[in-house]
């Protein structure tokens, strides 16, 4: 085994963070929208009419049943012919990722919302609000606070998957450290390090899930 | 932009041979990573419900490692990281002579990252039996491996079959990464066949297709088997 050079990462360590901030975009611009995109799916697979609702099921299972890295690539190729010009691999993935994780997440939402009694809803509409206006004041509000935990839990795994634009080329956390790995020929040290800062922020990340969970238990 | 389509590209040579290669390394990857997150997660997902501390401490750390750092990461380690880090001889028959390293580091990396998530499916599965068998066990007489292999065992694989369906759905889907360190798995052929033909769209769609049908062979082989194994009397549908 050759000599081991961390002083590597130090000198890198602009490149490395940029790149970390455009994991972090990532996630945090597709954590929003596929939240929001999924509660609507979620809301219309349990209150619309069955014709729609039967798409929205069509939706989530379809994607869910398609890698995640077939997902990328299917936005990669369709966004710019359907723009009619390149938009660069950010925008491409950012949709790929919102599409992909709404499924999942509307997955949760809609357990979350059947976890309500179906009184909440029946009040509501009793006291004269539309079923929107249920959804919005009454039932979401309730069906949140209880799947927040979960929410962020696959918030983490979504955080992981970011890796995946790897294969597009687009210079997340994980390209930027693969690019200095090639070019200073440092592999060893730079995907060492990159495990070591993703368990990091994930560990952490769960275990203050973990926390938050406990203590809405408690409440 | 404008499209040119050419669905005949999927049935012509070789690119339709391309696809059932492809096919075939998904297959492979997944069917023996599945083998060995099976195998290794139960172990784990046992030795975290085991009553010494030393061997629960060891099953946490396990499924906290592989669970946190992201697959992609985990094959580069298995790929390019294990070869430098063993001893010379070890890491040169890695990656000499050792046939088809990227196939096994792929099989290795995915079976280790799922074997987490199933430990934690055989654990929720041990844990949901409830005390009470556990005690009956011991007041019979059963050593600690009887009243697993007699007691505790059978009724928690019932339990993690339903869980363990998605786990093999994941781990077919999750191979494709295998693609990142040049194994030609579904995904990889589908890639190869739009660099080659400039028929994004086609090959894509024919891989994505593929995936659709296996997910339906995974979910009905895995119900037959629950329909199989489930105990008359139960909440389990028969």
């Amino acid at each position: 085994m050759s000599h081991l050079e961390w002083s590597i990462i130090w000198r890198a360590g602009p490149f490395l963070l940029q790149g970390l901030a455009t994991s972090f975009a990532l996630l945090i611009l597709a954590m929003f929208g596929g939240i929001i995109i999924g509660t609507i799916i979620a809301m219309v697979r349990l209150s619309a009419p069955r014709p729609l609702a039967w798409i929205a099921a069509g939706y989530v299972n379809g994607l869910r049943s398609v890698p995640l890295m077939m997902v990328i690539f299917w936005f990669y190729l369709l966004v710019p012919l359907f723009i009619g010009r390149s938009v660069g691999a950010f925008p491409s993935a950012l949709i790929a990722f919102t599409m992909f994780e709404a499924a999942y997440y509307s997955e949760i939402i809609r357990a979350g919302i059947q976890g309500i009694s179906k009184g909440q809803m029946a009040a509501a509409l009793a006291t004269g609000m539309s079923s929107l206006q249920a959804y919005h004041y009454v039932v979401l509000p309730q069906a949140f606070r209880r799947m927040t935990p979960v929410l962020l839990t696959q918030s983490v795994a979504l955080f992981q998957d970011t890796s995946l634009v790897y294969v597009i080329g687009l210079h997340d956390f994980m390209t930027s450290v693969s690019v200095i790995a090639n070019r200073e020929a440092r592999l060893v040290e730079l995907y060492s390090f990159a495990a070591g800062v993703y368990f990091v922020l994930c560990f952490g990340a769960s275990r203050a899930v973990k926390k938050i969970n406990d203590r809405m238990a408690a409440a | 932009m404008q499209y040119r389509w050419n669905w005949s590209v999927l049935i012509t040579d070789p690119y339709l041979g391309w696809l059932v290669s492809g096919l075939k390394w998904t297959l492979m990857v997944a069917g023996a990573a599945w083998l060995l997150a099976l195998v290794l997660g139960c172990t784990v997902g046992v030795l975290r419900t085991l009553p010494s501390a030393w061997l629960r401490a060891i099953g946490t750390a396990y499924v906290e490692i592989f669970r946190n750092v992201p697959l992609l990461v985990q094959l580069f380690l298995w790929y390019f990281i294990l070869p430098e880090l063993l001893p010379y001889s070890a890491g040169h028959w890695l990656k000499r002579d050792l046939p088809l390293p990227e196939y096994w580091s792929a099989v290795v990396g995915l079976g280790c990252f799922t074997a987490a998530r199933i430990a934690e499916q055989v654990r929720a599965g041990i844990e949901s039996i409830g005390h009470g068998q556990r005690m009956a066990a011991v007041a019979l007489g059963l050593t600690t491996a009887q009243s697993y292999r007699y007691v505790l065992l059978p009724l928690a694989a019932r339990h993690v079959l339903p869980p363990f369906t998605s786990e093999a759905l994941n781990i077919v889907k999750n191979s494709s990464l295998a693609l990142t360190i040049g194994v030609l798995e579904l995904t990889g052929q589908s890639r190869q066949i739009e660099a080659a033909t400039f028929q994004g769209i086609e090959a894509l769609t024919a891989a994505t297709l593929t995936y659709v049908c296996l997910t339906l062979v995974v979910i009905a082989v895995m119900q037959t088997i629950e329909r199989r194994v489930a105990i008359s009397g139960t909440m389990g549908r028969t």
